[in-house]
């Protein structure tokens, strides 16, 4: 608990910056003391990515006030920001594969000896160092290629320490990290708020945010909301302070008739990515697939769908074999996939609405061999208006669509196909309250109508909601396997980061 | 920070050593085909390489390819490409002979000076056109490379610069020897060695590499990078103009049309060298025994009786067995580092 004469390290007050005609933050303040770990909460798009964007020198503020130790400044670069003491440390950590650990903890400032000479063995004494105080041993001469997602965060960690920086920001450190990996992370992160550094935490977990932090401060729509010391306040605070009203989880799940066997998936491995994955989907069945980032379910949605190669296993859909890597016999079959990116992998972006939702049809829609514009429309006009994309045309390129028009055109594009199982990842990452209900309600009544669901979701309010079955991943493996009427967000969170055997 | 508990020694591990030596394997194999290629070729012919001219021939021929084969994997590692080697090669190579006819009197060294600045300048527009327009390499250097070639033609015409038009003393480092060993491969060597140390141990170069390896995480590590590739092509530049004046001191005459093609060789030999296309991999020294060992199998297939036509095909099979024999060896790497995660 920093006593509240702590020094201020970085003070931003009332900062704006907009993109285009597109306001990403409208008043921000923030301010954190040394000595100090400081949870920054909000929903998606409340604007803490592009705070933290604005000190760490890739973004310039338009507008507000910005001071470090006391003192106005303004980066133009990265290069700058670290200069003057601040390391932030991404989600998805930024290393380079090819160099080695030492390296990558140095790179850009390397010790040196006679002529510009790197000393080597200084620096490698130094990584030695480093990993002693820090509690962890990686190998600091193999390649940062193929490091697990914890080990690349220590890195960066490593490399923030051997700056010596006063502010450490992490954003959304543990999302994809295990038990045991986020107890070290945030016996790190206590260490270095002993040594007298502000430590900003940037998490969706509650748990956590209470369990590590001190001082909380919520955003919600590009502004400050509020500043409070952790121990007055509570979760249910928290929530009403992000939404900006009491939440009542609502999921439209309608009541099924659960069917015959549609996707059986069996013994499914790929060295390295995951292990004898085995599940069904039937007809009438949602089945939400949880796990934290990195579980590999992406990587099983698409090794099923074919897209990427595995090893053992076999994949059946109503009774007919779907051979490895051939996503266009799965297509036959009547299996659908809306990825994870929308944006690279679900859309051709600067394809229009009507061509995109057209995609996957167009052998059907062409007649001898030729299709026109007049045959997409019309086929795509179909699914535009029963998802209800909002656009002023079907040639309104897609790239310009909103997150969640965009999630429709994809939604659209693949029930033009009239599969009979459908795997959505992350359905509504990205989206507003508003179209996620709408998702949630067209999911639900697709499996009403019989269509067998497989749904990958981190959200665990989203699970639980719309699941009837919840498997959970953890580290390459199906770790449990719960029923809608037994699934609570703690033994789905605990099967999901806990390496003991559940299997129901 | 000044009381530190003791700090625990991590030892080498197995999967660093094993990677580490794959790389060197991987030079040294092209080492033992170059190896291979001196013998078979000396079994067929023994003046390839016990006579006086075979052996001169042999370490004078490649220095040329050498350093703009050096250049050219610079240029690679930052995941660039310059494809205007050849060009800025020629133009040097004659803007050297036109000093000597229109400025007599000035110093060799003066020349070689000017010369290889003018190839720095050279490759300084194209790190420009890449740097500050963020116009792909390949697209601005096939570019640069046909607008060189045009104002080298332009320049010259039809006529060229012959060797009674430049002094002896020039000619002679062409020809010249030290211990049996030419002079210029001497010169190409110690340049050599200098640009390796430097990729190897400075800031500088380890940044070439990083640029290379991820550019997006570079610019967020704060490393200049616009700066990088200016002077990695600038570099690339310096090394063909120098190219250039080599050129002229061995064949002592020079045309337009000097030069014209040898952008692709340098490209093969940096890439059958074991420098990655898509960067971040590979040593100048695996570039510079590609060009040696690519100039090499040009001079001993004749001699081993394959016919002319054939030996073109041949170096492309060698092109494309390197960058499969480097593709696998990447994945196995990848696989073999994954499995290791899973086995801790």
């Amino acid at each position: 608990m920093p006593s509240t004469d702590a020094p201020v390290v970085l003070e931003l007050s009332e900062v704006v910056k907009s993109f285009g005609a597109v306001v990403a933050l409208r008043s921000a303040s923030l301010r954190l003391q040394a000595g100090s770990i400081h949870a920054l909460i909000g929903e998606n798009g409340a604007g803490k990515s592009t705070l933290v964007k604005i000190v760490a020198g890739l973004y310039r503020r338009d507008a507000g006030e910005f001071r470090l130790d006391g003192e106005d400044v303004d980066f133009t670069s990265t290069a700058e920001s670290k200069a003057a003491g601040v390391a932030v440390i991404y989600q998805e950590p930024t290393l380079f594969p090819d160099l080695s650990v030492t390296e990558n903890i140095f790179m850009g400032r390397q010790l040196t000896g006679r002529f510009g000479r790197i000393d080597r063995k200084a620096m490698r004494h130094e990584v030695e160092r480093l990993f002693t105080r820090l509690g962890v041993v990686i190998d600091p001469d193999r390649p940062a290629e193929g490091l697990s997602i914890a080990d690349q965060q220590v890195i960066e960690i490593a490399k923030a320490v051997s700056l010596d920086a006063k502010v450490l920001i992490m954003d959304e450190p543990t999302a994809a990290l295990s038990g045991v990996e986020a107890e070290r992370l945030f016996a790190i992160a206590r260490s270095l708020r002993d040594e007298g550094r502000g430590l900003i935490f940037i998490s969706h977990r509650f748990d956590e945010v209470f369990a590590l932090c001190d001082t909380v401060t919520v955003m919600r729509d590009g502004a400050y909301i509020a500043t409070t010391p952790i121990a007055e306040t509570t979760p249910g605070e928290l929530v009403r302070q992000m939404v900006g009203r009491e939440v009542t989880e609502l999921f439209p799940k309608q009541e099924t008739v659960v069917g015959e066997p549609l996707l059986e998936v069996e013994g499914l491995t790929s060295p390295g990515v995951f292990h004898d994955i085995s599940f069904t989907v039937r007809s009438g069945e949602i089945v939400g697939l949880a796990g934290l980032v990195g579980a590999g379910r992406s990587e099983v949605a698409r090794a099923v769908f074919g897209v990427d190669q595995y090893r053992e296993g076999t994949v059946t859909l109503k009774g007919r074999r779907i051979r490895r890597g051939r996503p266009t016999e799965a297509m036959r079959a009547g299996l659908a996939l809306v990825p994870e990116d929308r944006r690279k992998q679900g859309l051709v972006i600067d394809s229009g609405v009507g061509r995109n939702i057209t995609m996957a049809i167009r052998r059907e829609l062409s007649r001898f061999g030729l299709i026109t514009t007049g045959l997409e429309n019309r086929a795509a006009r179909v699914w535009a208006s029963r998802l209800e994309v909002k656009s002023y045309a079907l040639d309104t390129v897609a790239a310009t669509l909103s997150g969640g028009n965009q999630q429709k055109v994809v939604l659209a594009k693949w029930l033009a196909t009239k599969p009979d199982v459908l795997i959505v990842d992350e359905p509504t990452r990205g989206i507003d309250v508003g179209t996620k209900s709408e998702v949630h309600r067209l999911l639900s009544e697709l499996a009403g109508q019989g269509m067998g669901i497989l749904m990958i979701s981190s959200e665990l309010p989203e699970v639980l909601g719309m699941a009837d079955r919840v498997l959970v991943m953890r580290e390459g493996r199906i770790t449990a396997e719960i029923d809608r009427a037994d699934a609570t967000s703690e033994n789905v969170m605990f099967a999901a980061t806990h390496a003991s055997e559940q299997h129901s | 920070m000044t009381s530190s508990p003791p700090t625990t020694v991590i030892p080498v591990s197995g999967i660093t050593k094993h990677i580490g030596a794959l790389g060197k394997a991987r030079e040294f194999g092209i080492l033992i085909a170059l190896v291979l290629v001196v013998i078979a070729a000396t079994t067929m012919n023994p003046s390839f390489l016990f006579s006086t001219d075979g052996w001169r021939d042999l370490l004078l021929t490649p220095s040329i390819l050498v350093l703009v084969a050096a250049g050219q994997a610079i240029v690679i590692i930052t995941r660039n490409v310059d494809l205007s080697v050849g060009s800025v090669m020629g133009l040097s190579a004659y803007l050297t002979g036109r000093l000597f006819i229109d400025v007599p009197g000035l110093p060799i060294p003066v020349v070689v000076l000017l010369a290889v600045l003018f190839g720095a300048f050279l490759g300084l527009v194209n790190g420009s056109l890449v740097a500050f327009a963020r116009v792909p390499a390949m697209v601005i250097t096939l570019g640069t490379l046909y607008a060189y070639r045009g104002i080298n033609v332009m320049w010259a015409g039809s006529t060229r610069v012959n060797a009674s038009d430049m002094p002896k003393e020039f000619l002679a480092i062409g020809t010249g020897q030290f211990l049996t060993i030419p002079i210029l491969a001497i010169v190409a060597f110690v340049i050599l060695a200098v640009a390796a140390w430097y990729m190897r141990n400075t800031r500088g170069g380890r940044e070439y590499y990083a640029i290379g390896s991820d550019p997006a995480a570079a610019e967020l590590y704060g490393l200049k990078v616009t700066r990088r590739v200016l002077s990695a092509f600038t570099l690339s530049g310096a090394l063909a103009g120098l190219a250039g004046v080599f050129y002229v001191a061995r064949y002592g005459t020079v045309s337009s049309q000097a030069g014209a093609g040898w952008e692709l060789d340098a490209v093969g030999a940096a890439v059958i060298g074991g420098v990655a296309i898509t960067g971040g991999i590979g040593t100048v020294w695996g570039a510079a025994i590609g060009a040696v060992l690519l100039m090499t199998i040009n001079r001993a297939l004749p001699i081993l009786g394959i016919p002319d036509f054939w030996q073109r095909a041949v170096v492309g099979v060698l092109i494309i067995g390197a960058i499969v024999l480097d593709r696998w060896l990447a994945v196995r790497q990848r696989q073999r580092l994954i499995e290791a995660r899973d086995e801790s």
